[in-house]
């Protein structure tokens, strides 16, 4: 990539868009977990998968609700996808644009997440206006292209933030590729922490808890190889030094130690403990408690590093 | 559709005296940022934002502070008026999620106050650092080129108020005759670094506010080449890279969650204790 120079004045994206990337990170991530889970996992994984699609609805719809208090103007949110102007009246589709993507690949996700939480919510037995319908209609092969379609759709919601710092002309986003692939698979690797932090909360989702953390290691390995390209496209285009420097380096070092355990397979999935291993299984539940932490944090660090750095 | 209007501001005769800033504010009611000495030469209005749509800048060009450089050679001490380029291929409009953002029948570009939620997306566009965000308003705002003027037939009125003709407006088309003859002027009166900025469609499709600069762009913190390019430009590289990235997590993700070995079912414990739940991994759903 050329070398740039810019002249940019920062759009103040801060703690609401962190928190947005943070969220729809993790929704999409969950939302990909809980369908990979529930077609190819085996039938004790089927917990697990449960879990994750309870938990990627409420993410979602938190998500909306940080990018509208954002906006200078909350009440317009919805211009977002209607045009109101001197080119309507119409709906606003900009494909150039992934904010304009962004909101119909959320809302869109968002119709997937809500249909599968009901379903998952009829199929625990929870009765509720319309259930029996929702699992007669959904607990079949409906149910699972509602899955495959909502997790495409969930792993563009987790990439597509990254892609809209890039469309910028703002330093070190624009000044790279790397950072829809980063931000997709920083989601995933967080999604899977999540979802081993929560696992005690839902009985027999614990069982899962090897194939999440193989998933999390590779993810993770995903997500160093998006950095190294992320290091490198910055380093050509000269803006390694804005995002690396001081104080940044200390949330990248954060980034880089909370790869280390799921690339050293340290999220550890053995539970078969042997007689009179209690003790045992709680010290390795710790571990993978906070490893998961650690890899949430990390997931945080990397945003703010990324936010922060080229706003100045 | 009314001809293209534009401006043509020649910096060569730019005196640095801000009757712009103070015109344009006075008629846009825009009430400025408060003073502060930002220990910049002269200037004390920073950079463009929403409550600035001109800004002249004093560049004080050291590097032709040289024995032979004579008073008022326009090369020193460089003086420009900056305000929205109105760019054929308008960065902040291709990203703008609302549409917001629209060219004028003048073949401006406007801002729809009523239309724009404050996103902000433009201004992370924006090359120039033109557009800024109005805490007043809640919206993004810059230079109009003086919109209501434009349709009572009026002039803008930082080109009105120009004492020394440096901001000119007019017809696109007569405004860069104007710009070709004066540079032609400047040359051959020996100011070999003398160029038209925006002039032809080299930087986003031509600028209908357009400039004549006495030094490289670079001095005045104007992009070329590789540094006014689109947003889009990134499209195509950004969603690959999430596709690549998605193809290889899907893949990973089957590869670490496909039907894995059950987990040993516990063994009977000798005594009935109760274990804690998390033990019966493998057991049933709630």
């Amino acid at each position: 990539m050329p070398l740039a120079v810019h002249y940019t004045q920062p759009p103040e994206w801060r703690w609401y868009i962190l928190g947005y990337f943070l969220l729809a990170g993790l929704a999409g991530g969950a939302y990909l977990l809980g369908t990979l889970l529930r077609l190819f996992g085996r039938p004790s994984d089927q917990p697990a998968s449960r879990l994750s699609f309870l938990l990627a609805l409420p993410l979602t719809i938190l998500c909306p609700v940080l990018l509208t208090i954002d906006l200078g103007q909350p009440s317009r949110f919805w211009h977002m996808m209607v045009d109101t102007g001197a080119l309507g009246p119409g709906l606003n589709f900009a494909y150039l644009s992934p904010m304009s993507l962004g909101v119909w690949g959320l809302a869109a996700f968002g119709v997937c997440a809500a249909l599968t939480f009901l379903e998952v919510l009829a199929t625990d037995g929870r009765s509720y206006p319309g259930s029996r319908l929702v699992t007669w209609a959904l607990g079949g092969w409906l149910g699972r292209i509602v899955n495959v379609v909502g997790s495409v759709l969930g792993l563009f919601v987790a990439g597509y933030t990254g892609v809209l710092l890039s469309v910028s002309n703002q330093p070190v986003w624009s000044d790279t590729y790397a950072l829809g692939g980063l931000f997709l698979a920083s989601g995933l690797s967080g999604a899977g922490a999540l979802l081993i932090l929560t696992a005690p909360w839902r009985r027999g989702a614990e069982a899962s808890e090897d194939g999440l953390a193989g998933a999390d290691g590779f993810f993770a390995l995903l997500e160093l190889a998006f950095l190294v390209v992320l290091f490198g496209t910055l380093a050509y285009a000269g803006q390694l030094t804005r995002t690396v420097g001081s104080p940044w380096f200390v949330l990248w070092a954060i980034v880089v130690l909370s790869l280390v355990p799921p690339l050293a397979g340290r999220f550890t999935s053995r539970l078969t403990v042997g007689s009179g291993g209690a003790a045992a299984l709680t010290n390795v539940r710790v571990s993978a408690a906070a490893t998961a932490v650690l890899v949430l944090v990390g997931m945080i660090a990397m945003r703010v590093a990324v936010l922060w750095s080229a706003q100045g | 559709m009314a001809e293209a209007k534009g401006f043509f501001t020649d910096t060569s005769v730019c005196i640095g005296c801000k009757a712009c800033e103070v015109a344009c504010k006075e008629w846009n009611e825009l009430q400025g940022d408060p003073p502060a000495f930002l220990a910049d030469s002269f200037d004390n209005t920073g950079k463009l934002d929403a409550a600035n749509w001109r800004h002249v800048k004093f560049i004080e060009n050291d590097a032709h502070l040289t024995a032979s450089t004579t008073v008022g050679d326009g090369q020193a001490w460089l003086m420009m008026s900056d305000v929205c380029k109105h760019c054929q291929q308008a960065s902040c409009a291709q990203v703008c999620p609302t549409n917001a953002i629209v060219r004028t029948e003048f073949d401006t570009v406007f801002i729809q106050q009523d239309v724009c939620n404050g996103c902000r997306n433009c201004i992370s566009a924006c090359p120039f650092g033109v557009i800024g965000f109005s805490e007043q308003t809640g919206t993004a705002r810059k230079c109009t080129l003086c919109y209501d003027r434009l349709q009572n037939q009026m002039t803008p009125a930082c080109a009105k108020v120009c004492p020394t003709q440096s901001i000119q407006f007019g017809n696109l088309s007569d405004l860069q005759s104007a710009a070709d003859r004066r540079l032609a002027q400047l040359r051959q009166l020996g100011y070999s670094n003398a160029q038209l900025y925006g002039r032809d469609d080299t930087v986003y499709g031509g600028l209908n506010s357009f400039f004549l600069l006495m030094d490289k762009p670079a001095v005045y913190g104007l992009p070329t080449g590789e540094s006014a390019r689109l947003p889009s430009r990134n499209d195509v590289g950004g969603y690959l890279g999430v596709l690549i990235a998605s193809a290889l997590a899907v893949i990973g993700g089957i590869v670490a969650l496909r039907r894995r070995r059950e987990p040993a079912a516990p063994a009977p414990q000798p005594e009935p204790e109760p274990e804690p739940a998390a033990t019966t991994a493998g057991g049933g759903d709630r």
